[in-house]
């Protein structure tokens, strides 16, 4: 398109001016994230501050909000402008949704150079690279299907963390006993996603998360096993507390911290939240993948995926995916994020015992073929899909639909939204 | 100010009529015509690429392939744009007349030779100053059960008092309402104030003369009076009724569930979010047809009415 | 003040004058209530608001959530506060701001006082302008900025709040010359006076009231808003509102509700003083005329 020659013109010349004004750091990359603060954010200083001294400016755009919808919003702007960031934190779909518009960057080169397909684990190559190439540089590896419980609690209660739904619902039932709330858990769409895979997951296991969710099988979604998903979805939700609805996750996870409520149903970065509180795996807090779920992963990644900038830029974002998986860096800021390396060459060492949990078992269900995408998190279906999804998800969990209604309602959503 | 006596008739001088001359005339016209292209790029432009956009198969960029009415097929078989109709209904009723309703009842209190208006009137408009996002944050605190007022009036030994609107779905909706009248009722009050004030002292004396009562006097020659108040503060209301996104999202983030979802933030899932921009795109459609169709009669008749 | 405020008997007139002060007292007071909470929490400490009473007063007020605000809260990787994208609000406000009202007032005087056929089209058309939904218009906009080099600038955000800032300027300017006399003008031009020297002689300086309207609606408008500003001027040229939303929906770490609150009084703080000071102008201007049609 003519349109593309001019913009790219533009762009170039902008760079030039850009690059021209800016007289000390001769290459620059633009960053849109959505870590805006606590350790993420001081993580991230640290992947600037090595690029730094590789003579690489960061020019930070951070847009929050919405786990990064108002981000979305301004990387349209800026593409549809013809100006792209250079690097930008996307997940799952998305990148493949961007990259279908011709947008994306290649990092082929990069790739072979620094042997990034014999580390990455396939499922997660899978996103990060676009009809066969690179293009984008992940950071981590986060997964859904984890319970986090307040040791004390759970002593007083026994002290055997539940390995299926049945010890689950056992479990939540003593911790209402002893007067705490039960589960923590926040009423916002992908929040309760992220549980319901979960469940999914434990109830008919990799096999009907696979049909269900993966493959999106009308049968699977309307059948018997759903059903007991739904219905132990409105069961768990007896156990909320009343201002539940539109919490924040870290909110909830500070409930458990503070020993109000007994656990909580969380993805691995919610770790992060227990470190900085200070609180120790084994001694303070229990980490167990959700009951009935062992053996399986359910990831979710943070990339970082690299736009076509062309020209002086372009060096500099080689620089930039190259110092993102650096393996001194995967294990800076995986240790302080909660989630574990993208690359599985990385040694565990300096990473705690759930952080060793989570590699051990990572390499497992890749070996085993049961590293699957998370629904809630975009990495099982595209953007309008999983959306669609979540409504229903979210509809019965809020009670304004019965499970039969749901039931009817899943597959349809999913049919109206290919 | 003098006395303007009428102009006394030139005969038109019929000279060669310059290219200056014709600069002249036209220049008022040249003054207007930037804003006005403008908006016709702008604003009508941009409604029509988005009515185009509608009709194709856009999904996370602009597309220009055609995909009929797909988009309109597929938004008219969602739940959530019925829930949205719906609200933008319930609300855009409930926002406009309460606000006016107070707006109304406010200025005719402050009408009434207060002393302390100095005090009162910033008192009253200040909410307006603040953004939406503000004013959506400060309202999702108080009116958390766990943490805002429910809580409170409990810690005072009001244990059975209950305020639960903003988590449940049925009453969500009208915790919208409560944050947006705050907002911008104390502008609509200042409208009316002015209003009032201008009214002609004259007929309202000649009224009391004849023995009307003071409720007479307000329905039957003072409210008719302020009628093109009430065009204004519509006009003020329903932009922002329109524009209300961030407050949505601000305050319930559109739940519980999707209990507060409107048509504003239903584009913008579409588009921005779920990458579906051509449903997104038909939504902005309907939404301005609906605009149109209040907003174009009320217009042409207040415009039509006033004489030159 | 205006004249219809005569009641029947002095026993009535106290009754209703009780009954007034105390409704509006009422009134004041819930008004005020979120501002008093966001002032007192902002003054609290953490401990404090997190077992409190929202309504309470701070127990051992201390401004250090202001300080942090301003200058150490994290807007993103680096930690250096609010202070610096509060500049940036203000050097994208206020040619905004000024352009749009000129502009406004000049189209309001060629619409009343040098009519044209179909005036009253285009004046409706113009007007129409103001119900757009600012999310309709976001990617053709950002399509046409990227084609001019105004992508992600404080310029390219300048002009599109000046776009979007027409129909409201030109209605209210429009609505206030609609009342002016006509037969001041058509006086001057027999005089020799031209168009330019109308406006500038005449009309202009009897326009104070409309112009301080228009000024702070416009101001609180464009200060306040987000879409357009994270979309066209994002990372360093952000404004206020780019920085405020980061600090507050960021999703991790501790809420730091003091900060939050303080923060959110700075973004409030211009339009706020606007407001409070400009406030009874605001009342006579629109009384001159903006609201009478």
């Amino acid at each position: 398109m003519n349109i593309r020659m001019i913009t790219k013109l533009a762009a170039g010349a902008a760079l030039i001016a850009m690059t021209a004004g800016a007289a000390k750091a001769a290459e620059q990359v633009e960053v849109l994230h959505w870590w805006t603060s606590g350790g993420e954010a001081a993580a991230l200083n640290v992947l600037k501050e090595n690029l730094q001294k590789q003579g690489v400016a960061w020019k930070d755009m951070p847009v929050a909000g919405g786990a990064g919808s108002a981000a979305m919003t301004a990387l349209r702007a800026r593409v549809t402008a013809g100006d792209p960031p250079t690097a930008v934190q996307l997940l799952g779909f998305d990148l493949k949704d961007w990259a279908e518009m011709g947008v994306a960057a290649n990092l082929d080169d990069l790739a072979k150079k620094e042997g990034w397909d014999k580390v990455i684990p396939a499922a997660l190559q899978n996103f990060s690279k676009y009809d066969g190439h690179w293009i984008a540089a992940p950071v981590n590896i986060h997964s859904t299907n984890w319970l986090w419980i307040n040791k004390a609690a759970l002593d007083k209660a026994g002290g055997k963390a539940p390995t299926n739904l049945d010890e689950f619902l056992a479990l939540l039932e003593a911790f209402k006993g002893q007067g705490l709330t039960a589960i923590a858990h926040g009423g916002v769409p992908w929040q309760d996603g992220t549980m319901w895979e979960a469940v999914v997951l434990s109830v008919g296991g990799p096999e009907f998360y696979k049909k269900a969710v993966l493959d999106l099988d009308p049968a699977a979604l309307s059948g018997d096993q759903m059903k007991k998903v739904f219905d132990t979805m409105s069961k768990i939700r007896t156990y909320f507390d009343p201002s539940f609805s539109g919490r924040e996750w870290n909110l909830s996870t500070a409930m458990v911290i503070e020993g109000k409520a007994g656990m909580q149903e969380m993805g691995d970065w919610s770790k992060g939240e227990w470190l900085r509180a200070n609180k120790k795996p084994g001694s303070d807090f229990v980490c167990i993948r959700f009951p009935g779920t062992q053996g399986s992963v359910l990831f979710n990644a943070d990339q970082f995926m690299m736009f076509d900038v062309g020209g002086d830029a372009e060096k500099a974002q080689l620089k930039m995916a190259s110092a993102v998986e650096d393996p001194a860096f995967q294990i800076a800021f995986n240790t302080v994020k909660g989630s574990v390396p993208a690359r599985t060459d990385v040694s565990n060492e300096k990473f705690d015992d759930c952080g060793k949990k989570g590699m051990a078992d990572l390499a497992e269900a890749s070996s085993k073929g049961t590293l699957m995408g998370s629904l809630a998190h975009g990495y099982a279906q595209p953007a309008a899909i999983k959306e669609a999804m979540l409504d229903v998800i979210t509809q019965h969990l809020n009670g304004q639909l019965t499970t039969e209604a749901a039931l009817k309602r899943l597959p349809e959503a999913v049919k109206a939204a290919k | 100010m003098t006395t303007i006596e009428p102009a006394p008739v030139i005969a038109p001088q019929r000279q060669s009529r310059g290219f200056a001359d014709g600069l002249r005339d036209a220049l008022p016209k040249i003054v207007l015509a930037p804003s006005f292209a403008v908006i016709l790029v702008f604003v009508y432009g941009f409604i029509l690429w988005t009515v185009y956009l509608s009709f194709t198969t856009s999904r996370i960029l602009p597309v220009y392939k055609w995909g009929g009415f797909d988009a309109y097929f597929r938004l008219w078989g969602q739940p959530n744009w019925y829930v949205a109709m719906q609200n933008l209904a319930i609300f855009g009723v409930l926002y406009i007349g309460i606000c006016i309703a107070i707006g109304l009842f406010l200025a005719i209190l402050m009408d009434q030779r207060i002393r302390a208006e100095g005090v009162l009137r910033p008192i009253f408009l200040y909410p307006m100053a603040l953004s939406f996002v503000v004013t959506g944050t400060a309202w999702k605190w108080f009116l958390n059960p766990g943490l805002g007022l429910e809580h409170t009036m409990q810690n005072l030994g009001w244990t059975s008092f209950k305020f639960d609107w903003l988590v449940n779905p049925n009453m969500a909706i009208y915790t919208v309402v409560i944050a947006g009248v705050w907002q911008a009722s104390g502008f609509v009050m200042a409208m009316f104030l002015a209003g009032l004030r201008g009214i002609d002292g004259e007929i309202v004396k000649a009224a009391q003369i004849d023995g009307a009562s003071t409720v007479a006097i307000y329905r039957r020659i003072i409210i008719p009076l302020l009628r093109p108040v009430f065009l204004s503060a519509f006009i003020v209301l329903a932009h922002m009724a329109i524009k209300s996104y961030d407050l949505v999202i601000a305050l319930t983030g559109g739940g519980p569930g999707n209990a507060t979802e409107l048509p504003s933030t239903f584009m913008y899932s579409y588009t921005f979010t779920r990458n579906q921009m051509n449903v997104g795109s038909a939504s902005a459609v309907m939404m301005l047809m609906g605009i149109t169709a209040i907003i174009v009669p009320y217009l042409y008749s207040e415009l039509r009415e006033r004489k030159q | 003040m205006s004249a219809a405020n005569e009641t029947v008997s002095a026993g009535q007139a106290n009754a209703a004058r009780y009954f007034i002060y105390a409704a509006l007292i009422v009134l004041a007071v819930v008004y005020l209530l979120p501002l008093y909470v966001m002032l007192s929490t902002s003054l609290k400490s953490l401990d404090e608001i997190r077992g409190g009473n929202m309504l309470a007063l701070p127990k051992d007020p201390s401004i250090s959530a202001w300080v942090k605000a301003w200058g150490e809260a994290c807007i993103g990787v680096s930690c250096v506060g609010i202070k610096g994208y509060f500049w940036n609000s203000i050097k994208m406000v206020i040619p905004a701001v000024l352009i749009s009202t000129l502009l406004g007032a000049l189209n309001g005087y060629v619409l009343t006082k040098w009519r044209f056929p179909g005036h009253k089209i285009v004046f409706g058309m113009m007007l129409f302008a103001c119900f757009i939904p600012f999310q309709a218009v976001l990617i053709p906009m950002a399509r046409l900025l990227g084609l001019m080099g105004l992508s992600n600038s404080t310029t390219g955000l300048v002009m599109v709040h000046v776009i979007y800032g027409l129909g409201f300027t030109t209605l209210f300017f429009r609505n206030y010359y609609e009342a002016f006399p006509d037969e001041l003008v058509k006086a001057a031009m027999i005089d020799g006076a031209g168009f330019f020297r109308i406006f500038w002689r005449i009309l202009l300086p009897t326009s104070g009231p409309i112009i301080v309207v228009t000024i702070i609606y416009q101001f609180t408008n464009i200060w306040n808003d987000f879409l357009f500003g994270v979309s066209f001027a994002g990372g360093e040229a952000s404004p206020m509102t780019v920085a405020l939303n980061n600090l507050v929906s960021s999703s991790t770490g501790v809420k730091e509700y003091d900060v939050d609150m303080a923060a959110a009084i700075f973004a409030a703080l211009p339009t706020l003083f606007v407001y409070v000071v400009a406030g009874r102008y605001f009342v006579r201007g629109l009384m001159a005329g903006a609201v009478k049609g």
